[in-house]
């Protein structure tokens, strides 16, 4: 069923996408935006994935101002990033409320050494799987730059903005030469 | 330090990450400690890790980390300031590229910026990874938690969820 994406519906559609989504909201976006409302192909939303992947923000959160630009203009943006962002904002202050008013409490505290422990692991999880295909496809020129961005923030704590503008021009280079070189090849 | 002068730290410090935050929070988890902790004073290691595993308990993007930093900081008025910040940036850069991208569609630079910036994003957040381990895992117990929940979370399509929900099971029945 394919309803117009008005502002409207783009904060109504990201509303739900936001509160569906615990520890990964892209699945629920693409049944949202793909397979309910019918607002974009599946090849699209994989475009637009890419888009989102490649600019500084979180992917879902980039993803609203581009399907909503999109479809309403700034408005659309405007309304999609409100329906998106603002009730786990909400939710996560009242959260945040409750822990300094129990967090001395002993359950709750042992409660939440557990849960940074597991959420620890999560992120270990996250990395792993983000390195796993950049090591499959294209080991040589991928492991030197995880290596060295892992050296210089966690072993050195050197400021990550720096890091970055210091590496990224090295590791675009060295993407570029992979690829001529890979074109050559076939 | 007044609420001012607060309220501005957390706005530049986050205003600038959200440029740099490539993949989200998850990348820039290091320095958001490093200037909540070391430089600021705004909360102890471990609170860190509390707020943190509390942002990722709740529904939404990963940003929220920034909103609880900034809620710890200076209250309500410090959440909405370090999410804003956190947020307007990234958007409004994506708003103004996402109009040009189309022109660009197949060209060769456009597929290598993205190669080139991916391997540097993985290496932040293994670096993410590294300041939580370090912050959250006092002991053994904890440590054994974290490596169970990196290898459920890696190895099966199991929602992330029943690990957080698990885990703070295991502390309620005072096992860790």
């Amino acid at each position: 069923m394919t309803e117009r994406a008005t502002p409207a519906a783009l904060f109504a559609a990201f509303l739900s996408i936001a509160l569906s989504g615990f520890g990964g909201v892209l699945p629920f976006a693409r049944r949202m935006l793909v397979d309910r409302r019918g607002w974009m192909t599946a090849d699209d939303f994989n475009e637009t994935l890419s888009l989102c992947q490649s600019l500084p923000g979180p992917n879902i959160v980039n993803m609203s101002i581009v399907v909503g630009s999109r479809a309403a203009g700034w408005r659309g943006s405007l309304a999609a990033f409100a329906g998106l962002v603002g009730a786990p904002v909400l939710i996560v202050i009242a959260l945040g409320a409750l822990y300094s008013r129990f967090g001395g409490v002993a359950q709750a505290r042992h409660a939440l050494l557990g849960l940074g422990a597991a959420a620890a692991g999560l992120v270990v999880a996250t990395a792993a799987r983000m390195a796993e295909p950049l090591l499959r496809s294209r080991p040589i020129i991928a492991a030197p730059f995880i290596a060295a961005a892992f050296v210089a923030v966690a072993a050195l704590g050197l400021p990550l903005p720096y890091v970055l503008l210091a590496l990224a021009p090295i590791s675009i280079g060295a993407a570029w030469w992979w690829r001529r070189r890979q074109r050559r090849r076939t | 330090m007044k609420t001012s002068d607060t309220l501005l730290a957390l706005a530049l410090q986050f205003a600038g990450l959200s440029l740099v935050a490539f993949g989200g929070a998850n990348a820039v988890i290091p320095e958001i400690h490093r200037q909540a902790v070391d430089v600021h004073h705004w909360m102890t290691d471990r609170e860190f890790a509390a707020l943190f595993a509390i942002a990722q308990a709740a529904p939404g993007p990963n940003f929220l980390v920034s909103t609880l930093v900034g809620w710890k900081a200076a209250g309500l008025a410090g959440a909405l300031t370090a999410t804003a910040a956190m947020c307007a940036p990234s958007c409004l850069l994506t708003y103004w590229v996402a109009k040009a991208w189309d022109r660009y569609r197949e060209t060769e630079w456009r597929a290598a910026v993205g190669g080139g910036l991916a391997p540097v994003t993985v290496g932040f957040v293994f670096s993410s990874a590294f300041v939580l381990v370090r912050a959250a895992d006092a002991d053994w117990r904890l440590a054994l938690v974290t490596a169970a929940s990196a290898g459920v979370v890696f190895f099966t399509k199991l929602n992330p969820l029943w690990c957080l929900g698990a885990a703070a099971l295991l502390g309620v029945t005072g096992l860790l």
